[in-house]
């Protein structure tokens, strides 16, 4: 690792970053898995809902939402 | 010898216009596709033969995470094609379910989707190439404009059997997708749309919250305007010009009597089609003439934010709320589709993943949301010119006040089961779709078949209810149900027994109990105890139909405890209105 790491949770906007870890059990990792949210994978952060809401994050040409608890479980790295 | 060919692929990538292409008109029979979750069958010619083509919910693997997805998984059983729709500009996550189906042992043909919109992002793809690394047939298509249709039905009749793949891993598949990009996909940079701006702030709270607003609001307003003018124009003009005369004729040659009051009304001579309980005038007009033309502006709209994309991004922005309800942001979608009609609502809270979310979902649903049957009883009533004498207000302040009540009661009764039911309650993990323009046909042909599927259900129980009521006062049950129910009703809710054979009648259906409401004598009840004979008529109980397929969605246990909780919330609910409302 080169680049600083947070968790995705903490990205500030219109940053991309680096899928760098997954944490959480095995269905969380098939369930994100589907989507196409792994490990090397840059994402970015487009919005954020208040009172602790849900992110929408941008993988390659696909957005998703994905809840924050989810999101807290996600390792990436800044270049 | 092919039978069965099934669509498959992942949500949101146009599954259903290539499936509306394929078929052409002759779709036979159908449920509720879109963001519902049961599947769509039709058929089309294959070499001459008719064969059996299914519209299966969209997934994302054959794992499924939920029981529409569950509902896909299994409509493979029995495919001898799959045809696998992909969405073009996101091969790579597309191709991860391609990869779980070339491990069965059915053969394959993949259709890339929304190639035109690739190309105008800049994405090429090597079709050829990609065709021989997977050993699969591959057409790309538009099906928004049919190009590439025609050969896709040409690659369907040269299909061979296919031998499984060795099943892998997930990271051995994501390893081989890798691969496969690498050969096929180049992109080149393309600079920001006016789309991705738009999905931009219709997502982000500061003002998506203020665009949902007005999305719903206009989406009402514009449902309601359709509405109205279809029946002032359309609906109203064939009934009283020319459905009336043949009615009229047909009661004189009848003479009063008893089939007379049955088909036609209870009292003999002028016809009143709302209050007449006869099952060719109120039978078919209510159901028709005032609820129908409310269902078609409905689907119509909702057709429009499905189909555009907006509904997921709706769903981000109520999520926080939502999940104090015990759901997540996808909760928004059963209660959109119920307003239309509970049945499909019901059969969208499969989406949820939890048995918790689900309950909660199907719960409130029959509690606090009023199908378009009920909605238009609810303004029927309270501008029915006969009562307006009774209204001390203008009619809106009564509608305004039963609405009302039901929100609130949404968030209430939610609020309260989130603590009491036990289980889980997942976070919301939501695909936000592009935006793009509906395929009117499409449209057209998905609002067409939930129309029909309304009239399919809606005409038999209102003439199996009519025909109820009309037994029940040709034997004069009907007061004597009325005096034995006198004293809850009056006891309970300051309310005439004559409520009880409305509460009754909207059991079997809801649009039926605005005729028996309307059919007891002006002074039967006061305005507020209308709104509170509305409200409860929302509250206690979903239509039969609703009910059985509740039934069917939870499972007889949890369809008691539901049953509990409406009945419970409706007489804690009708008691306390009458306390605020009747102040007695």
């Amino acid at each position: 690792m080169n680049g600083t790491t947070t968790l995705l949770v903490h990205l500030p906007p219109k940053r991309k970053a680096k899928i760098v870890e997954i944490h959480g059990g095995f269905h969380l990792q098939r369930k994100l898995c589907s989507m196409g949210l792994r490990r090397g994978q840059i994402v970015e952060v487009i919005s954020r809902q208040p009172m602790f809401g849900p992110l929408t994050i941008k993988s390659g040409n696909c957005s998703m939402t994905i809840g924050r608890g989810m999101a807290q479980k996600i390792t990436v790295e800044l270049p | 010898m092919i039978k069965k060919i099934v669509l498959m692929g992942n949500p949101n990538v146009g599954k259903s216009v290539v499936f509306s292409r394929l078929t052409g008109a002759n779709v036979i029979s159908s449920n509720y596709p879109g963001t519902t979750v049961d599947f769509s069958k039709g058929k089309m010619k294959l070499k001459e033969k008719t064969v059996e083509i299914i519209d299966a919910p969209g997934t994302y693997s054959l794992e499924p995470s939920n029981r529409s997805e569950q509902v896909a998984v299994k409509m493979l059983q029995d495919a001898d094609i799959i045809i696998n729709v992909l969405d073009s500009t996101n091969l790579e996550r597309n191709l991860y379910l391609t990869l779980e189906l070339l491990e069965q042992e059915i053969p394959v043909v993949l259709a890339l989707n929304l190639w035109d919109e690739a190309r105008h992002l800049g994405i090429h793809i090597d079709e050829k190439k990609l065709a021989i690394l997977l050993g699969i047939p591959v057409v790309p298509i538009v099906a928004l404009t049919g190009e590439g249709i025609k050969d896709l039905v040409l690659k369907l009749q040269q299909t061979k059997p296919q031998k499984a793949n060795k099943k892998r891993s997930d990271e051995n598949r994501w390893i081989e997708i890798g691969h496969i990009i690498r050969e096929v996909e180049t992109v080149e940079h393309r600079h920001h749309l006016l789309r991705d701006r738009l999905s931009d702030l219709t997502i982000k709270p500061l003002t998506g919250l203020p665009i949902a607003l007005a999305i719903i609001f206009f989406s009402f307003w514009i449902v309601r305007l359709i509405g109205e003018t279809l029946i002032t124009f359309l609906f109203n003009p064939f009934f009283e010009t020319f459905y009336k005369p043949l009615a009229l004729e047909l009661g004189e040659f009848l003479g009063d009597g008893f089939l007379y009051n049955f088909l036609i009304s209870q009292t003999y001579g002028e016809i009143e089609f709302v209050e007449a309980l006869g099952m060719l005038t109120t039978g078919v007009y209510v159901p028709l003439a005032m609820v129908l033309p409310y269902i078609i502006a409905f689907y119509f709209i909702l057709s429009l934010l499905e189909d555009t994309g907006y509904l997921p991004r709706l769903a981000t922005l109520v999520d926080n709320i939502f999940h104090k309800l015990g759901m997540h942001g996808y909760g928004i979608v059963p209660v959109f589709l119920g307003l239309g009609c509970n049945v499909p609502g019901m059969l969208a809270t499969r989406s949820l993943e939890t048995r918790k979310q689900r309950f909660i979902a199907a719960t409130l649903l029959s509690i606090a949301v009023p199908c378009m049957a009920q909605t238009s009883l609810i303004f029927a009533i309270f501008s029915n010119p006969k009562l307006q004498q009774n209204l001390a207000y203008s009619p809106i302040v009564y509608i305004l006040l039963v609405f009302t009540t039901l929100l609130v009661l949404y968030f209430v009764v939610g609020f309260i089961l989130n603590k009491f039911i036990k289980g889980e309650s997942p976070e919301i993990f939501l695909e936000i779709p592009s935006y793009r323009i509906p395929h009117f046909k499409t449209m057209i042909k998905k609002t067409w078949m939930r129309i029909r599927w309304f009239i399919k259900d809606a005409l038999p129980w209102m003439f199996l209810g009519v025909f109820l009521i009309n037994i029940l006062y040709t034997i004069g049950f009907i007061d004597l149900l009325a005096s034995f129910f006198e004293p809850i009703m009056e006891g309970l809710f300051k309310l005439p027994g004559e409520t009880s054979i409305v509460l009754l009648s909207g059991f079997l259906r809801k649009d039926l109990a605005v005729g028996t409401l309307l059919s007891f004598s002006t002074g039967t009840f006061s305005a507020m105890q209308l709104v509170i004979i509305a409200t409860m008529l929302t509250i206690y109980f979903p239509c039969i139909a609703t009910f059985a397929v509740m039934m069917k969605e939870l499972g007889i246990k949890d369809m008691a405890k539901a049953a509990l909780i409406m009945s419970v919330t409706a007489i804690s609910v009708g008691f306390i209105l009458r306390l605020i409302l009747l102040g007695v």
